[in-house]
């Protein structure tokens, strides 16, 4: 395009803040498992995995704001602002659109249980965050089909590279659930790690 | 109301993440599996604060902080 | 009260006097329904809410699964919760060293039952369960017994059977409300008392069988009746399960206050242990001064527990005992708590170290830094209690241990003493 319009500075901003939103989930995807992996980051305190993993969830949420903001403001496409949270009944791109509208209310309950989570309880804090599995794949579908800037270039790339974040996120996850015994042969995992000489202890992850 | 405000820990969700050691060091050590041992002691005023946000931030939610009489 | 006690004397030939301390829950052979009712009448059933709650204050009845809590002061807490109270009885001795629960059930079910009937009138529960081990036999007959009293309309609230898995801790407490509600028999961590909240959420009276017993025999014959046996303090007799040094082990219906020396033959033992394998060890010598009654073991540091008296003979090792011993309570964690988790089987590994020879330097210190660290910090008391059992070993077995490091043992005979299950629980038997 020649000119820079307001229209162009909003598409634009509604592309850059989507992208850096999804960057962003990836990260929180990724520290996620490695709060329950009870990982360190180097420099960092415990509380500082746990810290980092609900700011950035947080910022991700400021920069989806401006993302739905700006894509509603714009006059290049007509989307509603219901669109963002209630799916598939945007006049453009409805199925990419709505992908984007299913993924953002998933994100919206897993943070607000999560706000709330010492008044609701473990079981339903838990229950809702397990949703934040499901969200991600959603809102990369959204991302990659709603525009064609990640299908190509170095987005393709970057798109790329935070699937295999979150594959290799999960893998992870899994591998802890694989290792922590079963309650019956916690004991005899103990005994083990004693005459291995391990100094690791058990019942964590 | 009488009584003392205590920081009680459900064992059986702990899993040893450490996080409520470092934000409530005064009142809460690690033993050598990394499991916290909560000082049976109230909860001054002062440390409140940071008591709820160790309860909040507990990966676990395994801490709970109660009113319990003496 | 006076009238009942009253009735009970006129109606019934088998009257109060003709139950002696000794005699009062165990018969020479299992009674049949009939018999029962010979001996003791219908179950004083008082036809309405609460009324037995006042004349078991009177005579002072503790719990005698080990806990020795108050039994009008639970009921009361039920009554106060409202709701729909259930009682359960708790016939599930994971001790292994404890045969009193069984042996009670097996010769007098009857009284049990009447009691799980009059305490789910006293607090107004229309659900009752009877939580025991499947043991063959045993389970069978009280099948029998439990139709056999439906039947006869004996029961007046229906008695669920459920079965608790062949584990330690099945019979703990909240294992207990756990198992009932369909879960795994492990404990729970919960701020509220189970007489508040437990099975399902409701009010839940759980008591000891043989606590049942005393509570059949309390409502018949009065609260003067069961106060003729024990002390002031601690009222009553009391089932017991003893190991003299030599000789069978038997169960015994003995009374609070009894010298110990009256119960084992302490003089031909090294130490003594007290309460079961959450208990305490003491010196023969000690034990031979005390009398069996908490009043005089809590100043030793030690506690009637699950009624077992073992006295461990001159011939046997007491560092191998107490490892072997250490090593069953390791493996029946339930393993959800970390401290006990990963400090039960260290101490376990420990002590066995200290059963064999070479430097024990390392294994004291580290015995010394772990000594109380365990205590309260589990959703139940099985690290307390078996830290316990493990700190006064160190205590009573010190010249012992110094033998061991030095490389000899003075036990001549290595045969385990102290009963402990034939297998190992497998790596899949889970608590369900």
């Amino acid at each position: 395009m020649n000119g820079i319009t307001a229209s162009t500075a909003l598409w634009y901003s509604s592309r850059a803040t989507g992208i850096v939103a999804l960057v962003m989930l990836t990260a929180v995807v990724v520290l996620g498992v490695a709060v329950n992996r009870q990982s360190r980051l180097p420099g960092l305190p415990r509380f500082g995995v746990v810290g980092l993993h609900r700011s950035v969830s947080l910022l991700s949420v400021v920069f989806l704001a401006i993302h739905v903001v700006t894509a509603v403001v714009d006059p290049y496409v007509t989307l509603r602002l219901t669109d963002a949270v209630l799916p598939f009944g945007a006049s453009y791109e409805p199925l990419w659109i709505g992908l984007g509208a299913v993924s953002f209310d998933l994100m919206a309950a897993v943070i607000v249980t999560s706000l709330l989570r010492v008044r609701l309880g473990r079981p339903i804090w838990r229950a809702v965050h397990w949703l934040a599995y499901v969200s991600w794949p959603v809102a990369i579908a959204h991302g990659m089909g709603s525009s064609t800037d990640m299908q190509s270039g170095w987005l393709l790339a970057l798109a790329i590279g935070c699937i295999v974040a979150v594959v290799a996120a999960v893998a992870w996850r899994i591998a802890g659930k694989a290792n922590a015994a079963p309650r019956p042969a916690r004991v005899a995992q103990v005994f083990t790690q004693i005459r291995r000489h391990e100094s690791v202890r058990a019942g964590g992850r | 109301m009488n009584g003392t405000t205590r920081l009680r820990v459900d064992p059986t969700r702990c899993t040893g993440h450490g996080c409520c050691a470092e934000l409530l060091a005064e009142h809460i050590s690690l033993d050598e599996w990394g499991y916290p041992v909560i000082a049976e002691a109230d909860i001054p005023a002062v440390l409140l604060r940071d008591a709820k946000r160790a309860v909040a931030d507990c990966p676990a939610l395994a801490l709970r902080l109660s009113r319990e009489a003496y | 009260m006076a009238t009942m006690t009253a009735q009970a004397q006129v109606s019934h030939p088998g009257s109060a006097s003709g139950l002696a301390p000794g005699r009062r829950l165990l018969p020479p052979a299992g009674l049949t329904l009939d018999q029962h009712l010979v001996l003791h009448g219908p179950p004083a059933y008082r036809g309405r809410l609460g009324a037995l709650v006042d004349e078991l204050r009177a005579a002072g009845l503790t719990g005698r699964g080990g806990a020795a809590f108050p039994v009008h002061r639970k009921m009361s807490a039920v009554l106060s919760a409202g709701g729909r109270p259930v009682v359960a009885a708790n016939g599930a001795e994971g001790e292994p060293a404890a045969h009193k629960d069984k042996t009670l059930l097996a010769l007098a079910p009857h009284l049990v039952l009447d009691g799980l009937q009059l305490a789910a009138e006293a607090v107004g529960a229309r659900d009752a369960y009877l939580y025991i081990h499947r043991a063959g036999r045993v389970s069978q007959y009280l099948d029998a017994v439990l139709a056999q009293r439906h039947a006869a309309q004996v029961d007046r609230v229906p008695v669920s059977v459920v079965y608790a898995p062949p584990r330690f801790l099945a019979g703990q407490e909240s294992a207990l409300v756990h198992r009932i509600e369909g879960g795994p028999a492990v404990p729970r961590y919960a701020p509220r008392l189970v007489a508040e909240c437990g099975i399902a959420g409701a009010p839940t009276l759980v008591q000891n069988v043989e606590t049942l017993a005393h509570i059949a025999l309390i409502a018949r014959y009065g609260a003067p009746w069961f106060r003729e046996a024990g002390t002031p303090e601690e009222p009553g007799t009391m089932l017991a399960t003893i190991y003299p040094a030599s000789g069978k082990a038997r169960v015994v219906e003995t009374a609070p206050g009894t010298p110990i020396s009256a119960l084992l033959d302490v003089q031909a033992a090294q130490a003594v242990l007290v309460g079961g394998y959450h208990g305490t060890w003491l010196p023969a010598a000690r034990a031979a001064q005390l009398r069996l009654s908490n009043t005089a073991l809590r100043p030793e540091g030690a506690a009637l527990g699950a009624g077992v008296l073992a006295a461990l003979p001159y011939d046997r090792c007491g560092v191998r005992e107490t490892a072997r011993v250490l090593r069953y309570l390791a493996d029946e964690s339930a393993g959800q708590c970390g401290p006990c988790l990963n400090g039960l089987p260290r101490v376990a590994d420990t002590w066995a170290t200290l059963a064999g020879a070479g430097p024990h330097r390392a294994a004291r210190a580290n015995l010394e830094r772990w000594a109380h660290l365990l205590d309260g910090r589990g959703a139940c008391h099985h690290p307390d209690g078996s830290m316990r059992f493990a700190r006064s070993a160190f205590t009573v077995f010190g010249d012992d241990l110094r033998h061991h490091e030095r490389g000899y043992c003075s036990g001549t005979n290595s045969a385990p003493f102290l009963p402990l299950p034939a297998h190992a629980p497998l790596a899949d038997e889970d608590w369900s």
